[in-house]
């Protein structure tokens, strides 16, 4: 209780450090420790695999191509005061009426829902795998297809005018 | 729960390596310098302009996002792995379908050129 209340927090409080910051890479730092926070909810959930592909696949790759991400498209900082005024206060409202429906949800869930135990089973590796390769075929090798389809559109997307990706200049 | 001593044992000696090294370079370093010291390569060249003066080739996001994709494609191969000998030869065969999709995505990426740097 004590690890999950103190990962929820680090969890917590880095997210709205990602979303204040104004330097985008102190954003996606911050987005790290996150993102390692819900690994350990993974782990405390006993779903160990799942946080080693969070730390291995979040934290390792997907950050390092928003940085990638941020390098390319040369932000430094964003300006001090910026945003619309309405963009303010549409975000403003929005966050309200998010919360306002999470808190009516769980006061409404309060004891009419019973908290069900997860099943270790089911999330542990050898389970998992077998749910994969069997009752979850068709969609397995549909990730297939759609990792194929990313593979293209990000070669296509990169090459500029006629050119193949090697040809043009740096 | 006891098996994950070892990474808590990780984190704090990489926590005390981070706060040692910080302490240590405080309490030696030579202070009151002036502008030189600040700049990237105290002891080299002269910076000539600064890097977010410049446009970055799109190759290194191409490759980075590459990498994610067949990163990703490894974790699949993961619990296969674990679960080969119960899986069998119909296993086998769903994950040569599965290689196939992607390896088509290679060649295609291949042919593209996307790989030389040249």
């Amino acid at each position: 209780m004590a690890v999950f209340a103190l990962f929820a927090f680090l969890a917590v409080a880095s997210a709205m450090v990602v979303v204040t910051h104004r330097n985008p890479v102190y954003s996606v730092m911050s987005l790290v420790v996150t993102l390692i926070s819900l690994a350990v909810m993974f782990v405390l959930l006993g779903a160990p695999f799942l946080a080693a592909l969070q730390v291995l696949v979040y934290t390792g790759a997907i950050l390092v191509l928003f940085l990638f991400v941020i390098m390319l498209l040369n932000i430094e900082r964003e300006a001090p005061g910026g945003g619309h005024k309405l963009q303010k206060l549409g975000a403003a409202l929005a966050a309200l009426v998010f919360a306002g429906l999470l808190a009516t949800w769980f006061v409404a869930a309060q004891g009419a829902v019973e908290p069900v135990p997860l099943d270790a089973e089911a999330v542990a590796l050898v389970p998992l795998a077998r749910h994969l390769f069997s009752t979850y075929l068709l969609p397995f090798e549909i990730v297939g297809v759609l990792l194929l389809a990313a593979v293209i559109a990000a070669t296509a997307l990169a090459r500029r005018g006629g050119t193949s990706v090697g040809e043009d200049e740096a | 729960m006891e098996s994950y001593l070892p990474i808590l044992v990780f984190c704090v000696i990489a926590a005390g390596f981070l706060v040692v090294s910080l302490l240590a370079a405080r309490l030696l370093r030579h202070r009151g310098s002036g502008r030189t010291s600040r700049e990237p390569y105290e002891c080299g060249n002269e910076a000539e302009s600064f890097a977010h003066d410049h446009r970055f080739s799109i190759r290194y996001y191409l490759i980075a996002v590459l990498f994610v994709i067949f990163d990703v494609e490894t974790i699949f191969l993961f619990p296969w792995a674990v679960m080969f000998d119960k899986l069998a030869l119909f296993g086998f065969i769903e994950m040569v379908v599965f290689l196939f999709i992607l390896i088509v995505g290679y060649v295609y990426v291949w042919n593209r050129g996307a790989l030389n740097w040249a």
